[in-house]
C-alpha cells in the first residue's frame, strides 16, 4: 500500500514537472514577451534592455530554473492588467468559483447517482427511457448555451433569479462566501444548475452502465441463489461496486469542474477564476495565464494522486498489488 | 492476398465490385438502425444538417460574410420581418442587419468543416500511434503511452485554452487545439486493439513468413483493430461541434468575421437581456439539433457493438 501510494507521488510529481515545462515553453519562448510588452516607439536598445531585466539573454534551462523557483516561492509576478499581484488575484477569487464548483458536484451526485442505478435495474421499460431521453439532450446541449436559456427563462422572463454577479456575501474563516446569504444563494442558483445539469447527466448515464455491468456477473447471480433480499444486495454488492469508476469519475470531474467554470462564469459575470483567465486572455495579461494554467494544473496532478489512493482504499486487488 | 494480382480489373468488374461494396455496407449498416426509430431520425438529421452545409453558398438567401450586401437598417428585425430590399427576413436579422438563416447556414458550414477536419486527422493521428506503439514497444510505447496519460487526465477545455492562448486564435489554430482533444483515446483504444489481434496465431505465421513490421501493421493490424475506434468517432464529432461552439463562445475560437454557431451565439447573448432571443436561440437550436441527431446515431452504434447491451436485449 505504502509503495503504491509512493509510486503514484513520484509520478504525479513528474507529471507537475512536465506541465510546468510546457507551460513555460509555451508561454516564454513560442510567444515572445518583449513584443507584448514593449510599445511601438522602442528602440531596439530599450528591448534587449527588457530582455536583460527579464531575464531573457540567459540561457534556456536557467531561465526554466528560474522561473521554477519563483513558482515555488508562490511569486508568480505582477499582473499587467491589474497591477497586483497574480496571486492574490487568484487567490481572492477562489472561493466564488469552489463554492460554486461543490454546490454543482452535490446536485448533481445527489440526483444523477440514483436516477443511474433506477435505470440500471429496471431495464429498457418506461422509466428508464424518459431518463435516458432527457439525459441525451441534457449532454447534447452545450454548457454555455444551456446557461443562456438558463438566463432567458430565469431571468428575463420570469424574473425569478438573478442572472449576473455573486450578490451578497457574508464572512466564514475570513472568506468571503455567497453560500452564506439568502441573496448569494439567490445568485448561485443559476451558475450551480448550469454546472450541475451536465454532472447529472453524466453521473446518471455511468451509474447506469455501472449497474448494468455489475448484474450481469456471477457474484449477483450467486447471491440472488443465495436469497439475500432484494435491498440487501444493493446495498451490500451493487452499489460497493459501481462506487469504483463513480469516485475516479468524480474526482476527475472536480477539476473538470473548475475547467468548465470558465464558460458558466464567463456567461453569468460570476466573479471566479474561470472569468479572470478568459478576461486575462483577451487582454493579453501574461503573468495571471501563467499562473492560472500552473496552479490549475497542481491541482489536477494533486487531484489524480488523490483519486488513486482512493481507488486503491476501495478496490482490494488494487491495494494488494504486488 | 494475392486474390487482387489475379483479378481481371474490368471496368464493368470494378462497378460489380463498388456494388458489392455498397451492398455489404447497407447489409452492415441495416441491423444496427432497422426498428430504432430515434436513431433513424438522428441519421435522417444529421444528413440533412449535412446537406445544407454543403449547399450553403448556394441555398442562402444572403452571402452573411459579404459585408456590402448587409445594410445596418435591417438590424435585430424579429424573425418573418420585411427587409430594406423587399425579401423576407424569416429568421430574423442580427445587429449588423445579417439574415439569420444565412448566417446559421454559414455558421453550420463552418463549425462541420472544423469537427470533420479535427476528427479525422486527430483519429488518423491516433490510429497510427496507437498501432506504432502496439508494434515497436519498448521505448516508442513508453513515451507514446505516457503523453495519452498525460492528455487524459486533463479536461479538454483546459487543454484547449492553454493552447489557444499560446498560439492565438483563428480558424487553423482552433483546429489544431480540437486534434490535442481527440487523438489520446483513440491511441489508447487502438493499442489494446492491436496487443490483443497481435496474441493471435495469425500474426506469428506473418512474422515467421517474414512480412516486415510496417506491412503486418498496415495490412493485419489496421484492418482488423480499427472497428472500436471507428464507433467512437461519431461521439468524437459531436464532443468537436461542441468544443469549437464553447471556444468560438468565449471568443478564442474562429475570427468574428467568419462566425461559426458557437460565435453567433455570442453575437446574439449581448441582446438576450433585452428580449432579443432570436439571435442567440435560432444558431443554438441547430447547435444542439445537430449534436443530438449525432449523439442518438453514436449511442445506438456503441449500443450494437457492446456485447454486455446486445446479450441483455436478446
Amino acid at each position: 500500500m505504502i509503495k503504491y501510494i509512493l509510486k503514484r507521488f513520484w509520478q504525479s510529481g513528474i507529471l507537475a514537472i512536465i506541465m510546468s515545462l510546457i507551460v513555460f515553453f509555451g508561454m516564454y519562448v513560442v510567444g515572445d514577451p518583449v513584443e507584448m510588452l514593449s510599445d511601438e516607439d522602442w528602440t531596439e536598445q530599450d528591448k534587449i534592455e527588457l530582455a536583460i531585466e527579464l531575464g531573457l539573454d540567459k540561457p534556456l534551462h536557467e531561465q526554466y530554473l528560474n522561473f521554477a523557483g519563483d513558482i515555488v516561492k508562490g511569486d508568480f509576478g505582477i499582473s499587467f492588467v491589474h497591477n497586483r499581484p497574480v496571486l492574490d488575484l487568484i487567490v481572492e477569487r477562489l472561493p466564488a468559483t469552489l463554492e460554486v464548483a461543490l454546490l454543482a458536484m452535490v446536485i448533481g451526485l445527489c440526483i444523477g447517482i440514483p436516477l443511474g442505478i433506477y435505470s440500471g435495474i429496471k431495464g429498457n421499460s418506461r422509466g428508464p427511457r424518459i431518463i435516458s431521453f432527457f439525459t441525451t439532450i441534457g449532454y447534447s446541449t452545450p454548457n454555455f448555451w444551456q446557461a443562456i436559456l438558463l438566463i432567458l427563462v430565469f431571468a428575463v422572463f420570469l424574473q425569478w433569479l438573478p442572472a449576473s454577479g455573486r450578490g451578497d456575501t457574508n464572512a466564514m474563516f475570513g472568506i468571503e462566501w455567497s453560500l452564506l446569504s439568502i441573496d448569494g444563494l439567490r445568485h448561485m442558483a443559476l451558475p450551480a444548475i448550469n454546472l450541475a445539469i451536465y454532472k447529472i447527466c453524466m453521473q446518471s448515464r455511468l451509474a447506469r452502465s455501472g449497474t448494468q455491468e455489475i448484474l450481469y456477473q456471477e457474484y449477483m447471480t450467486f447471491a440472488r441463489a443465495k436469497g439475500i433480499t432484494r435491498n440487501r444486495i444493493i446495498r451490500r454488492h451493487l452499489l460497493r461496486n459501481i462506487l469504483i469508476p463513480i469516485v475516479t469519475i468524480t474526482g476527475l470531474e472536480i477539476g473538470g469542474l473548475i475547467a468548465f467554470s470558465t464558460v458558466t462564469e464567463t456567461v453569468f459575470a460570476w466573479p471566479g477564476i474561470g472569468k479572470l483567465l478568459l478576461d486575462s486572455i483577451h487582454m493579453v495579461d501574461r503573468p495571471v495565464v501563467v499562473a492560472y494554467l500552473i496552479l490549475i494544473t497542481l491541482m489536477f496532478v494533486f487531484i489524480n494522486f488523490i483519486v488513486d489512493v482512493l481507488y486503491a482504499f476501495l478496490d482490494p486487488r488494487i491495494r494488494h498489488q504486488k | 492476398m494475392h486474390f487482387s494480382t489475379l483479378e481481371f480489373a474490368t471496368k464493368s468488374n470494378k462497378m460489380k465490385n463498388l456494388k458489392h461494396i455498397f451492398n455489404s455496407l447497407l447489409n452492415k449498416i441495416r441491423p444496427i438502425f432497422s426498428g430504432h426509430y430515434i436513431a433513424i431520425a438522428g441519421l435522417i438529421g444529421f444528413s440533412f444538417f449535412l446537406l445544407v452545409a454543403i449547399l450553403a453558398p448556394w441555398i442562402a438567401p444572403q452571402n452573411p460574410y459579404d459585408l456590402m450586401v448587409l445594410d445596418i437598417m435591417d438590424g435585430l428585425l424579429p424573425p418573418l420581418s420585411k427587409l430594406g430590399n423587399g425579401t423576407t427576413a424569416w429568421l430574423g436579422t442580427d445587429a449588423l442587419g445579417r439574415d439569420i438563416l444565412s448566417a446559421v447556414m454559414y455558421g453550420l458550414r463552418l463549425s462541420l468543416f472544423v469537427a470533420f477536419v479535427a476528427v479525422s486527422i486527430g483519429t488518423t493521428i491516433g490510429v497510427i500511434l496507437g498501432l506504432l506503439a502496439a508494434v515497436k514497444g519498448g521505448w516508442v510505447e513508453t513515451i507514446i503511452m505516457r503523453a495519452v496519460d498525460l492528455k487524459v487526465s486533463f479536461p479538454g477545455i483546459l487543454l484547449a485554452l492553454m493552447m489557444l492562448a499560446i498560439f492565438g486564435t483563428g480558424v487553423d489554430k482552433i483546429i489544431y487545439a480540437l486534434i490535442i482533444g481527440v487523438w489520446a483515446s483513440k491511441a489508447r483504444l487502438t493499442r489494446s486493439q492491436a496487443l490483443s489481434e497481435m496474441q493471435k496465431e495469425y500474426i506469428d505465421a506473418a512474422r515467421i513468413s517474414g512480412i516486415p513490421n510496417w506491412r503486418i501493421m498496415v495490412r493485419f493490424l489496421l484492418p482488423n483493430s480499427i472497428a472500436p475506434v471507428l464507433v467512437m468517432v461519431p461521439m468524437a464529432l459531436s464532443g468537436a461541434i461542441g468544443a469549437e461552439a464553447t471556444l468560438s463562445f468565449l471568443g478564442v475560437g474562429v475570427p468574428i468575421t467568419e462566425p461559426s454557431l458557437g460565435l453567433l451565439i455570442a453575437n446574439g447573448n449581448d441582446y438576450i437581456l433585452s428580449g432579443k432571443w432570436w439571435i442567440s436561440i435560432i444558431p443554438g437550436l441547430v447547435l444542439v439539433s445537430l449534436v443530438l441527431c449525432i449523439n442518438v446515431v453514436a449511442d445506438r452504434i456503441r449500443e450494437y457493438n457492446n456485447p454486455y447491451l446486445k446479450s441483455k436485449d436478446q
